[in-house]
């Protein structure tokens, strides 16, 4: 069975300056440097898998964070990355370019909390049916009860 | 053809209908008894009714986690559904006659639901299986889950649970052909 190695973080947080780290040890990028820092830790830290991509919301301060959960299946290792965009505008870069596995991860996001992902070569809902209105998972979405 | 109104209806049938050009000189054709002690006679709903209760052909679809329970569940080894006909689960609706709906409708799933209905042929049932087919269950209160399969599909038998047990479902089945069998309100405990 192979040993679970840390995450290089240290190294990573070295080698890209624009990166901070957490508490977490969650890496925590730009989103003007995203696309460029992914296929970096990609290429050299060997992280060819990304095993799931989500997002959460932040209403009071106004910010919605992506995360991108990468897996190393080669070295052993996982790191959490995330990066924070704006609740008004919320557009950011695809990473179905370098991972083909977040074609439908970002379709996800994309129907409960309303992402879109620029560069994305099928953004449509998946879940939930297209004449769908709203998204669900932002804390202020509303809703009628179908109780009875 | 004129009735004669001296003699019986069932005279005159016999004399018309088992007339000795069809049968020859056999005694046995020319005697009502005879022929009254070979075949028995019924309306035929209730012999066919007889047929459908006993080799309930489900459909094999399963929405959510009751279908675990209700398909595998209860058709495995140790419940054995085919202990009672029920055990041909159809991968067509048009060769299925019983629909067990088990799991959550959500509203994406409405249409197809209502589709494989219709596409089933007559006559057909319903078992709604644990509490969200009953009435959307714990997920109620969310924005895409429909109140409930009599919503969408006619419902027969109700199987509370979540999910029931196998021989919840043994029993849902049963009361079922309860209700194929005596066409009446059956309700549990009666």
């Amino acid at each position: 069975m192979r040993e679970i190695t840390a995450a290089p973080v240290e190294e990573i947080k070295q080698k890209y300056a624009y990166v901070t780290v957490n508490d977490q040890q969650t890496i925590i990028v730009p989103v003007d440097k995203l696309m460029e820092f992914m296929q970096g830790i990609k290429d050299e830290f060997e992280f060819e898998y990304l095993t799931n991509l989500t997002a959460c919301d932040y209403p009071e301060e106004t910010k919605l964070e992506v995360v991108y959960n990468l897996n190393s299946i080669c070295k052993g290792y996982t790191v959490m990355v995330k990066t924070i965009i704006s609740r008004d505008n919320p557009a950011m870069p695809s990473v179905f370019p370098i991972w083909g596995g977040a074609n439908w991860q970002e379709r996800e996001v994309y129907d409960l909390l309303g992402i879109v992902f620029t560069g994305h070569p099928n953004l449509k809902r998946i879940l939930l049916d297209d004449k769908f209105d709203g998204y669900p998972l932002r804390k202020d979405y509303q809703w009628e009860s179908v109780r009875e | 053809m004129e009735v004669n109104k001296e003699k019986s209806r069932i005279e005159t049938a016999k004399n018309e209908i088992w007339a000795p050009e069809y049968f020859g000189t056999n005694p046995d054709y020319h005697n009502m008894y005879e022929v009254k002690r070979v075949i028995s006679a019924a309306p035929l709903e209730k012999i066919l009714n007889l047929a459908r209760a006993h080799s309930i052909w489900p459909l094999g679809f399963g929405l959510a986690c009751c279908a675990i329970e209700a398909l595998m569940g209860a058709n495995g080894p140790r419940y054995d559904l085919s202990r009672f006909g029920y055990e041909v689960m159809r991968g067509s609706a048009r060769q299925a006659d019983v629909m067990v709906v088990a799991g959550t409708i959500t509203k994406k799933a409405e249409p197809f639901v209502l589709r494989l209905w219709e596409q089933m042929p007559e006559p057909k049932w319903c078992i709604a299986v644990g509490s969200c087919a009953i009435s959307g269950g714990p997920f109620v209160d969310s924005y895409y889950v429909v109140p409930g399969a009599n919503k969408v599909v006619p419902v027969d038998v109700y199987v509370p649970g979540c999910p029931p047990r196998p021989d919840a479902i043994l029993e849902g089945f049963i009361m079922l052909k309860d209700k194929i069998l005596n066409k009446r309100k059956v309700v549990a405990g009666q």
